[in-house]
């Protein structure tokens, strides 16, 4: 349920522009990251919001200011389940093959 | 308008655990714990305002260094408890002294907050390193050098973390 959330959350072009500015530079307030687009205030918001709920943004009081950042730990789980099952195989499956063509040779 | 002064060299990590707020604490905190899971070091905290916090190496931990051709100091991370208020916040500054390029850039400070979720059922562990001055270990822990056997810093530390208190063993081998 949580993967779902995540999976959401990545599935828009502005959300994960978002995600890339940050990723850039971490740590920025709402203002700095809306220069970046051209949408409203509260369209940002809304974005920064989901984020928020899929836990791919954190944000930080500094002063009186609040900052966002990346946080990469939801897409590493994603990695991990989703992602490194099937790459291995493919890598075991490449490797086997070279393994197999060498032994021929 | 600039209003960026410290962001860039502040890494925050946040992830839910299916645990106690008591249970997390204690596999922050106690060495029979923290030797269990990411960089496997026996913590030692001293739980009041100025107290010092260290990292020795396990035995094991040791003899991989060794065999890696690093020589292993007797204690791995120093630093100083700043608050702690089991089991919901614990502040301390953070020193490397694996590599003496990462000890040179001296005392970075690591906030480690936990927080009951609305489900009733988990906790949110949020993990905030200001890394100001430290680049090396500012990468290090960002997980820059997973490639090169440095392992994968919070964002692993923590996975493995929750593995361990969810399943009752971490990922890490």
């Amino acid at each position: 349920m949580t993967d779902d959330r995540v999976f959401k959350a990545l599935a828009d072009p502005t959300r994960r522009f978002l995600l890339d500015l940050l990723f850039t530079r971490d740590g920025r307030t709402l203002t700095e990251l809306e220069s970046e687009l051209e949408m409203s205030r509260f369209g940002v918001m809304k974005h920064l919001r989901v984020l928020e709920d899929a836990n791919l943004v954190v944000t930080r009081r500094s002063g009186r200011e609040k900052l966002h950042f990346l946080n990469p730990i939801p897409i590493r789980e994603i990695h991990d389940r989703w992602i490194d099952k099937y790459t291995e195989h493919h890598t075991t499956a490449l490797l086997e093959l070279k393994a197999e063509l060498e032994d021929e040779s | 308008m600039t209003t960026a002064t410290q962001p860039a060299t502040t890494q925050v990590y946040r992830i839910y655990i299916k645990a106690t707020p008591e249970a997390i604490w204690d596999a922050i905190t106690k060495p029979e714990w923290t030797a269990r899971y990411g960089y496997t070091g026996l913590a030692s905290y001293d739980l009041r305002p100025g107290g010092a916090y260290t990292v020795a190496p396990t035995p094991e931990f040791r003899a991989a260094a060794e065999a890696q051709g690093f020589p292993c100091p007797d204690i791995i991370v120093d630093g100083e408890v700043i608050e702690a208020e089991p089991p919901k916040r614990l502040v301390t500054t953070f020193r490397m002294l694996m590599d003496p390029a990462m000890a040179e850039e001296g005392f970075t400070r690591i906030t480690h907050e936990i927080n009951p979720a609305p489900d009733g059922k988990s906790c949110s562990l949020t993990v905030t390193h200001e890394l100001e001055g430290a680049p090396l270990l500012a990468s290090m822990v960002h997980g820059d050098q997973e490639a090169s056997g440095a392992g994968g810093g919070h964002a692993w530390v923590l996975s493995d973390l929750k593995s361990l208190l969810e399943t009752g063993s971490p990922l890490a081998g």
